[in-house]
């Protein structure tokens, strides 16, 4: 048997707590055949052991002992599914307010979202939350479970009004593709196997929808090609290659690049990936390169093709903060963009974002998961993209000197939906 | 004058994103952390890892020791490849033993078959303190078990060796943040995102080289725990017990006295990829004594310390 060449799409599910995201996520990997016999067994198990009747399928990713015992999500979980064109990485998100840190970290690479409410409670803040944090995320496709559709007897009024009011905040959003499925995730219908009771609905099962989804855009860029270095490799006979995550555009032998900040212009002279020497490379590629001039480049820098990045000490950005302390202007804080690490400022907050309206309003300080606009100053100079046209260039992360506590993540300029 | 290969976008596949992003998680934590350490078994995993170390470095050295935590349980097969793979990759090869932990009688001593894979954690974390190590990376997947699932790619660990589920970094983007203070260190899981079938396709197209034991042989062994366990130094057939001759292969590689093997003729990698794909049973399930103690075994384990 030769199996075929297949592309990664990265998935992550969110809404609130309760909606049913687990028990959707474990469903699909039930009835898709990707738990093996122990799995499954051991879902059983702890199922019985926990008296909840025949098989939570919510523990097939709630792994930890807090977790269900507590019968909630606390972490994301990563599973994995196949089919024969494609690998799909499964970012199963907690729910919880408090946890919004690390719904942010699953959700962070996905292509596209996979959104659960429950049909009965409609829109929360927590979804509106999460649907805001996606966007500001750069996913552009989200699929809408709307579950637990057995609970209000399969009623396509119930669906509509629900459809209604997300269709609404998607389009706040800027979402590109919405999906929306009306699925019961504990009885199974419309997830993988079509649904007997929804005659009225004619649109795909979750398992369509999510074959039918481009994989790797969440590589996609409007930028040209961007690489920071990494490392620096020493060649034998004396020469050096620099070596680091290709993003961007797709980048050739032959290339001009810009060495940033420096402000050299150089041009590409070899690119070599784990499978050997290549003429070009694309987005996700661990790639080094050659430079037809000698350059002091070295971790931290930026190689570019035009249209190049804005290099600056200072500029604005929107802020999901994670601290458990408030943001206050006296913390001693770094910030780490691509290889780059280097302390920065909070200049000003020039305001907080208000989940329920979309409207940002003043704001003295931006307490836990609270998302901001600011004003940042730097000690060096940086290479950024706006983080709408590039994921890598314009993402960053703050660091508590003090703790080492990752307390931010940050995007370069605005959402035109703030 | 090299020879280049023609690439268009639509061939980069599933496994050359795997590859990239493990090299960029290599490069990133040897170049954020002081003293790095890449823990070594012999078995696929950390072969697969070991591998994509010397791609990510070359041509220079590796920049980091190689570090096995020696149970004195292995399989002769593994010790034996873990050698030839050390000096293939021209690795400065560490061993600490957990018969040193148990002679300096920091653990209790299980007896001559007693089970030493819990004892590990011990000898790991004495020998990450000894050496100073603030970052140690392993080949564990995130497929592997439901505890295992939940991890970040850069693992903090306090200083007394403690994963703290509950208290997680976020990881956003791609941007692994290592920094720890003195007596803390970072666990880090390069191949969080492989399958076990993705390993096994890797190895083949890299015609990577394994111990044999991962190949169908003829050997002696006994049915205990619902498991066949190899005859040998640290599995003596019991009264009741029967020895039987099978072809069977390892499925993965443990101690011996706690790695099942399996029913199989897949002598090639090919026949085993195919097996792979068809598999009923998850790797863990089939073939590991050290994980059917508690529902959480595995989280019990990592909390302490262990890989």
């Amino acid at each position: 048997m030769k199996l075929a060449t297949k592309d990664l799409l990265r998935l992550a599910t969110v809404g609130s707590v309760d909606d049913g995201k687990s028990t959707l996520i474990g469903r699909l990997l039930v009835d898709t055949r990707q738990l093996f016999d122990d799995q499954l067994d051991a879902v059983h198990a702890a199922s019985a052991k926990r008296g909840v009747g025949n098989l939570d399928l919510s523990f097939v990713t709630d792994g930890l002992r807090a977790e269900r015992e507590q019968g909630i999500t606390i972490d994301v979980a990563y599973r994995y599914a196949s089919t024969p064109t494609r690998k799909f990485i499964i970012a199963d998100c907690p729910g919880h307010v408090q946890y919004t840190r690390n719904m942010a970290t699953g959700a962070s690479t996905a292509d596209v979202a996979l959104v659960v409410l429950n049909v009965a409670h409609g829109l929360k803040e927590q979804t509106r939350r999460h649907l805001c944090i996606v966007a500001l995320l750069g996913v552009r496709t989200i699929i809408v479970a709307v579950n637990k559709m057995d609970e209000v007897h399969w009623s396509e009024s119930a669906y509509v009004g629900v459809v209604d009011e997300i269709t609404t905040l998607a389009r706040d959003l800027g979402f590109e593709s919405v999906t929306t499925i009306p699925v019961s995730a504990l009885l199974g219908e419309n997830v993988v196997e079509r649904s007997a009771h929804l005659e009225w609905y004619d649109g795909p099962t979750v398992l369509q929808a999510l074959e039918a989804c481009a994989a790797g855009s969440w590589t996609h860029a409007r930028s040209g090609a961007r690489l920071p270095v990494q490392w620096v490799l020493r060649q034998n006979g004396g020469g050096r290659t620099y070596a680091g995550m290709l993003n961007g555009a797709t980048l050739r032998q032959g290339d001009v690049v810009t060495l940033l900040p420096a402000n050299v212009e150089t041009s590409i002279t070899s690119i070599t990936s784990g499978a050997g020497a290549r003429s070009a490379a694309t987005a996700g590629l661990s790639i080094d390169v050659g430079l037809a001039a000698e350059t002091d480049a070295g971790r931290g820098d930026l190689l570019a093709t035009a249209p190049l990045p804005t290099v600056t000490k200072e500029f604005t950005a929107t802020i999901c903060w994670f601290g458990e302390q408030p943001w206050r202007a006296s913390q001693r804080l770094r910030l780490k963009h691509t290889t780059k690490v280097t302390p920065v400022r909070l200049r000003e907050l020039t305001g907080v974002v208000d989940i329920e309206t979309l409207s940002v309003r003043a704001g003295s300080e931006l307490a836990t998961n609270d998302i901001g606009l600011a004003s940042l100053q730097t000690a060096d100079w940086l290479a950024v993209d706006d983080y709408r046209d590039n994921r890598v260039t314009g993402s960053f992360v703050i660091i508590d000197e003090a703790t080492n506590a990752t307390v931010a993540a940050g995007m370069v300029g605005r959402a035109s939906f703030l | 004058m090299t020879t280049l290969t023609p690439l268009a976008p639509t061939m980069t596949d599933h496994l050359d994103l795997l590859e990239s992003h493990a090299i960029f998680i290599l490069r990133e934590v040897v170049a954020e952390c002081e003293r790095p350490v890449l823990l070594f078994s012999g078995g696929k995993d950390s072969a697969v890892l070991l591998h994509l170390a010397t791609k990510a470095f070359s041509p220079q050295a590796l920049p980091f020791p190689v570090m096995h935590i020696d149970t004195g349980q292995n399989f002769p097969e593994v010790i034996e490849f873990r050698d030839d793979a050390v000096a293939r990759h021209g690795a400065r090869l560490l061993v600490a033993s957990v018969q040193d932990s148990i002679d300096q009688g920091k653990v209790a001593d299980p007896g001559p078959m007693g089970p030493r894979n819990r004892l590990q954690t011990v000898t790991l974390l004495d020998a990450i303190t000894a050496h100073g190590f603030d970052a140690a990376f392993g080949g564990a997947r995130r497929d592997e078990d439901k505890a295992r699932a939940k991890e970040r790619i850069l693992s903090f660990r306090d200083a007394f060796g403690q994963w703290d589920p509950r208290q997680q970094r976020p990881e956003l983007w791609q941007l692994y943040q290592g920094r720890v203070n003195a007596g803390e260190h970072l666990r880090a899981f390069p191949l969080s995102d492989w399958t076990e079938l993705d390993i096994w396709q890797y190895i083949e197209r890299e015609q990577m080289e394994l111990p044999r034991i991962y190949f169908a042989h003829q050997r002696d062994v006994v049915r205990r725990d619902g498991m066949y366990l190899a005859v040998g130094p640290h599995v003596v057939a019991r009264e009741d017990e029967e020895v039987e001759r099978l072809v069977v292969r390892f499925r993965t590689v443990g101690d011996a006295n706690l790695t099942g093997a399996v029913l199989s003729d897949a002598s090639t990698l090919a026949a085993i990829i195919d097996e792979i794909a068809l598999a009923n049973v998850s790797e863990r399930g089939a073939t590991r004594g050290d994980d059917k103690f508690s529902e959480t075994a595995m989280e019990d384990r990592k909390r302490e310390g262990y890989f």
